[in-house]
């Protein structure tokens, strides 16, 4: 399947602040996180985003807190896809667990904001104008968590299959 | 060939005999943690997952400490579901407040973190707990969640870079200014999902708080953990918490993806600008930066070697008219010793501001929120835009001399200034 949105373009270092303030995190139901998602770095994102538009940054994107309230704010306001350089190790182990779709690849000088790129989620592939760019691909235990559609789905199965520690 | 400190845990935890960084592995924890703004998300996971039951009730930390005391109605909503969660499930380590602190200070207090241990927490500052020789990671929600039934988590072995300290610590340079000092030279991606390995004479020489302040910051360079071998002196400090525990190290044929080694016999107290605890400079370049409100106090600096260093410079004196101080002892049993020792009294006398244990103002929370183009030098851990209140404030980091002696100066200032 491929994606087809406007580009959200972010630089480097975005943070967990950056992406929800922490002043928020007193709700974490999805309305209250989408409203005020990207706020500190672009406070008008959450009335500009439209529901298939990426997110494009550049390296360690997501660094600093756990919260899993970042990745799920950005999927509330309806980004399908963020794309960067590189993510903070919490941020990327959080997207792929709540099934938000992320690429690692480095689209720096490529776009701007509002620019279309599409994206196929399935090989990992960028589409910018006349380019075709390829994402580090996912190890290939991450990509039973991503198929299952998430962690909580992922483990479910092997719940059912009997399989946990007594001690 | 041998294993590093991360290596060793995480293979002893996957009943392997030695793992390799990039390898996969499903490993046992012997923690779960989690706080009133990470656990209520993972309470709501754990219910989809349809487990009937927590894999160890005595194994799972749930700790009250952000937005608390509540801080409004949906904070207090929130702290009643992660109570309500803790007694239907009968866990044995649910920390509310009067008993609750700030988790990193707390848990190892209560001797839950020992080495050699597998710990994972839905804090990012989780990697404190490697300063006692435990591989400790922060996760999100969805992997507490998943643990909590389970028991274990997936993990990818991390790459880990050493690094090596010597040379004695000047007076008024601690653990906050070696940390600070190595993020400027690795910068907040420099160690970005490896471990970090702390060593060497001056790690030695250093006490286990400070040690503890470190390894904190190790997720401030993107780190898995940040791990330190346990010696004497870890054991010593378990050994007040209740616990026996043995010493571990690093095999000395460990092999790391890159060494440092730093002679910090000349090091300076640090101070991290405004936006990034990368960019930490020697205080005598941010000396004269005018300062509104100073905390001491969090996961990072509230323990009580901290608040020791606070006192000796404000003893006998008076923060100035222009800065709110804010000093805020991270357990209650910190709070009661501080008492014991006069600290406390010094701290009011001097006209700060002391509080019950709590995060509050390190993530502009609660308890000291910043202002538009207000500035704070706090003790904490970051100094994100918006960090601690507006988006147009700004913060910048140190120790607690540096911060206790600015307080004071009403603006950054080395403390040998105003001593």
């Amino acid at each position: 399947m491929t994606i087809t949105g406007r580009v959200f373009l972010f630089g480097h270092d975005i943070d967990t602040d950056a992406i929800i303030p922490a002043r928020y995190l007193n709700s974490f139901e999805l309305e209250h996180l989408k409203k005020h998602c990207m706020e500190d770095a672009d406070p008008s994102f959450a009335a500009k985003v439209k529901p298939g538009d990426i997110m494009v940054a550049g390296k360690n994107f997501g660094c600093g807190s756990s919260r899993e309230h970042a990745p799920l704010a950005i999927k509330a306001a309806g980004i399908s896809c963020v794309i960067a350089e590189s993510f903070a190790r919490i941020f990327y182990r959080n997207a792929i667990n709540i099934g938000l779709p992320i690429l690692e690849v480095s689209l720096e000088g490529l776009v701007k904001d509002g620019d279309l790129i599409s994206v196929n989620l399935e090989n990992g592939t960028v589409f910018v104008k006349d380019k075709e760019l390829k994402a580090q691909a996912f190890p290939e235990e991450l990509m039973a968590i991503i198929r299952a559609g998430g962690l909580i789905n992922y483990v479910k199965k092997e719940l059912k299959a009997g399989e946990t520690y007594a001690k | 060939m041998g294993q590093t400190l991360a290596e060793k845990i995480l293979a002893s935890h996957s009943s392997k005999s030695t793992v390799r960084p990039n390898d996969f592995v499903m490993a046992k924890v012997d923690l779960v943690l989690g706080n009133d703004i990470t656990a209520p998300v993972a309470i709501n996971e754990f219910l989809r997952l349809e487990a009937k039951k927590v894999f160890n009730k005595e194994k799972i930390a749930l700790v009250c400490d952000h937005f608390t005391p509540n801080k409004d109605i949906q904070a207090a909503e929130q702290v009643k579901y992660v109570r309500e969660f803790a007694r239907k499930h009968e866990i044995t380590h649910f920390y509310d407040v009067g008993l609750m602190g700030i988790e990193h200070c707390l848990i190892p207090e209560l001797g839950l973190a020992k080495p050699g241990d597998l710990i994972i927490g839905a804090d990012s500052h989780t990697c404190t707990y490697g300063a006692l020789g435990a591989f400790a990671t922060g996760v999100g929600s969805t992997d507490m969640a998943s643990a909590m039934a389970l028991g274990k988590a997936w993990f990818r072995v991390p790459l880990t870079q050493r690094f090596n300290y010597t040379g004695k610590l000047k007076l008024f340079v601690s653990g906050k200014d070696l940390i600070l000092y190595t993020l400027g030279v690795i910068g907040v991606d420099g160690a970005r999902y490896q471990a970090m390995e702390f060593g060497g004479k001056t790690i030695d020489d250093l006490s286990v708080e400070a040690r503890l302040t470190m390894a904190n910051m190790a997720i401030e360079a993107g780190a898995k953990a940040g791990l330190f071998a346990a010696d004497k002196k870890t054991v010593a400090f378990l050994k007040s918490a209740g616990q026996n525990v043995a010493e571990i190290k690093p095999d000395p044929d460990a092999s790391y993806y890159k060494v440092y080694d730093f002679d910090v016999s000349e090091l300076e107290p640090q101070v991290a600008f405004p936006h990034l605890p990368e960019n930490s400079k020697n205080v005598g370049e941010a000396k004269g930066i005018k300062i509104d409100q100073v905390v001491i106090g969090s996961c990072t600096n509230g323990r009580i070697e901290d608040l020791r260093e606070a006192a000796f410079i404000l003893r006998g004196r008076k923060v100035n008219k222009n800065v709110r101080l804010i000093v805020i002892p991270g357990t209650q049993k910190i709070y009661l010793q501080a008492m014991a020792e006069g600290l406390l009294q010094t701290f009011v006398e001097a006209g700060a501001a002391v509080s019950t244990p709590t995060c509050g103002p390190c993530l502009g929370g609660h308890m000291g929120i910043l202002a538009s183009g207000e500035v704070a030098l706090s003790t904490t851990n970051r100094n994100f835009v918006g960090r601690m209140g507006h988006p147009r404030s700004e913060v910048y980091l140190s120790g607690p001399y540096v911060a206790a002696a600015s307080a004071v100066a009403g603006e950054i200032i080395h403390p040998k200034e105003v001593l």
